[in-house]
């Protein structure tokens, strides 16, 4: 028997087709999203798998390797311009920070600093998923984590310094403060960012204070739509590679920003100074005091 | 004084031997003390993280780098970058003796990220604009911490001693991530350098400028004391002649064999950089 | 961690090279290259120890169809017999195209 829908109302139809052709980023691998990112036939990886670049401390410990261990540095072009993408292989090690991956990322940063320099401009984006240090690397992967927080601090003078948290595994350990870092940070809901992940604030705080187990506590106060809605990213987008690439290259227009969040010292002592740690607010309450757009 | 108490007020110890008779800068914040010493004439900020078990945020009270901690750390950095514009730039000393970050809801909901965010580029900027900014590590500097303060800086410098820890989490929860023992960890760390504990393993990586030895870390006498600033001193002077960024924890022999990679993935990047 | 190494005669040769997978939990890379030699050498280095002569039996398997002279590396962080086929599959495919 046949019957009409709302299938067959234009605007639905249109908006469905949209869904249908939404590219999930959070499906893709690391390799396949710089590739998605950046325009088509421009993807060049550099260290790729076939240098086999791989950690010299993994297999001392019995830990298989990867070949790129698990960074993917990709030039290329984006909405025509140069552009280099940083891309964290979450599925390796949690994306855990080593010698080599942490490295990938401080040189690539610090040659796309000279390239600024000599009047040759290119887009530093960083797609981080990733625990933070890889412990098995402990301070070698911290020394070139701090090595990634000098290399961007410097390098977001010339040009902005993009990161996105697009994955299930979120940022957090020392790259969550390589995210606070960034001149533009574009999240998804799924997202999450904080220095600390929620089993360690567990069981040091306690479960009565964090319940590690507890989804809706945790995306409350960490949460990309909370993060974005209390201003600490930039962009909240669906998770679609199209968004992703428009949305990098509006943020790209903008510039440099007068002013990181990150230097923005005087404003976030004043409302800290506001809060009173015996009565704080919640995740929606913090929207109402901290509102987005105003931390910049 | 237990161990654990008289632990966790080195950064205290050495900031009030080191400062002498500075008059300390109201910080506003118990736990963060910050004074501009004169040594030899020339003024030199220096600013630690301290106990304070009154600490209005309750996961802060015991030395952890915490929401205010790390905001505060960074105005008084950036204070001293104001007011030295246009003169000479004062050196900027962090001396280390972090437990580790605050953990907590409200740290979590708050930001704490953006406040460790906020030190670790202070001091950086710090170091762009000219200061020679130099930490010295006298106690436990645990990952978040030190990122934020004291990794910034052009030259590491470390006690000697067994209490002087780096590492990039406490053994007890790095042994329970990676399911393994204790024991095992310690073992690890004999063979796998940037993964031991002790200071003088640390001290291979090629990551530190000096490990000052022969020092009582706890209760150094008036001798100890001018060594260290000595080496302080020291340390600012190379700077002055050598600034850069943080190369210099690259470009030396033990960096040469222990961070081979390091140098190699850099090295071939660059050949790579252009088609 | 286990390190295991294949040899197989090769009838045909490879001209382009070919990298699938990532080595996360129940996942592996191989990495496919053209190797100049009349065999196909293969190193397996995996998680997981003692299953020697079940990445055997996958290899022969697989190298009885595909027969070409080639380096294959396999890094393995304890995937089923059917996701190594699978990979080495995708890895050929990519090769071969």
């Amino acid at each position: 028997m046949m019957h009409t829908t709302h299938d067959d109302n234009p605007i639905t139809k249109e908006r469905r087709d949209r869904f249908l052709k939404r590219q999930s980023i959070i499906e893709m691998r690391a390799r396949q999203r710089a590739q998605a990112i950046l325009d088509p036939g421009s993807f060049r990886e550099l260290l790729g798998p076939f240098d086999r670049m791989e950690s010299p401390w993994l297999p001392l410990e019995g830990i298989v390797p990867e070949s790129d261990d698990g960074v993917i540095v990709a030039r290329g072009q984006l909405g025509g311009r140069p552009a280099v993408i940083m891309a964290i292989e979450g599925a390796f090690q949690g994306g855990g920070m080593g010698e080599v991956s942490a490295s990938k990322i401080a040189g690539a940063l610090g040659l796309a600093r000279r390239d600024c320099e000599i009047g040759k401009p290119i887009l530093p984006v960083l797609l981080l998923e990733t625990g933070g240090v890889r412990l098995q690397e402990a301070n070698l992967g911290e020394a070139v984590v701090a090595e990634i927080h000098a290399e961007i601090i410097a390098l977001r003078r010339k040009v902005p310094v993009i990161g996105v948290i697009n994955g299930m595994v979120g940022c957090f350990g020392g790259m969550s403060i390589t995210a606070g870092l960034c001149s533009y940070l574009v999240v998804l809901p799924q997202a999450r960012l904080e220095l600390n992940g929620p089993e360690v604030i567990e069981q040091e705080a306690g479960i009565d204070e964090f319940d590690a187990s507890d989804k809706h506590l945790i995306w409350s106060l960490m949460g990309g739509e909370q993060r974005y809605e209390t201003g600490f990213a930039d962009a909240l987008i669906e998770d679609d590679v199209s968004a992703l690439r428009q949305t990098l290259q509006s943020l790209a227009a903008r510039g440099v920003p007068t002013r990181h969040r990150s230097e923005n010292v005087d404003e976030y002592r004043r409302r800290l100074a506001r809060i009173d740690p015996a009565a704080p607010p919640d995740g929606p309450g913090l929207r109402h005091i901290w509102p987005k757009g105003e931390t910049q | 004084m237990s161990a654990t108490t008289s632990l966790s007020s080195r950064g205290r110890i050495w900031f009030q031997a080191l400062a002498d008779k500075a008059q300390p800068v109201n910080t506003g914040l118990e736990s963060v003390v910050v004074a501009d010493a004169s040594w030899g004439g020339e003024r030199v900020r220096l600013l630690a993280i301290v106990p304070d078990p009154q600490n209005r945020f309750p996961r802060a009270r015991h030395g952890e780098l915490g929401l205010e901690e790390g905001w505060t750390l960074a105005h008084h950095v950036r204070e001293a970058i104001s007011a030295d514009r246009s003169g000479t730039k004062r050196p900027i000393i962090a001396i280390v003796d972090v437990q580790s970050q605050a953990y907590g809801r409200i740290e979590s909901l708050l930001g704490i990220h953006l406040s460790l965010a906020a030190a670790a580029d202070a001091y950086a900027t710090a170091r762009m604009a000219g200061h020679p900014v130099v930490a010295l590590i006298v106690g436990t500097a645990l990952s978040g911490g030190l990122l934020a303060h004291g990794d910034q800086a052009h030259r590491l410098l470390a006690l000697d001693d067994p209490q002087v820890v780096i590492q990039a989490m406490r053994k007890q929860s790095a042994a329970r991530v990676t399911r393994r023992t204790v024991e095992e960890l310690d073992e690890l760390g004999k063979t796998i350098i940037p993964m031991a504990y002790d200071i003088r393993q640390f001290a291979k990586l090629g990551l530190l400028h000096e490990l000052i030895t022969g020092v009582d870390a706890d209760a150094p006498p008036a001798v100890q004391i001018a060594r260290v600033k000595e080496r302080l001193a020291a340390a600012i002077a190379d700077i002055r002649k050598n600034p850069g960024d943080l190369t210099s924890r690259l470009n030396n022999p033990d960096a040469k064999v222990h961070r081979a990679a390091s140098i190699e993935v850099r090295r071939r990047l660059a050949e790579q950089w252009e088609v | 961690m286990e390190t295991l190494n294949f040899e197989y005669e090769a009838k045909g040769s490879l001209t382009r090279r070919a990298h699938v997978g990532v080595v996360g939990s129940g996942d592996l890379e191989v990495l496919i290259e053209p190797s100049g030699k009349p065999t196909a050498e293969v190193r397996v280095r995996t998680s997981v120890d003692g299953y020697t002569q079940v990445w055997k039996d996958v290899l022969d398997r697989f190298f009885a169809r595909f027969g070409r002279a080639a380096r294959v590396e396999i890094n393995d962080f304890g995937a089923t017999p059917g996701t190594v086929t699978l990979r080495l599959e995708q890895a050929a495919e990519e090769a071969r195209s």
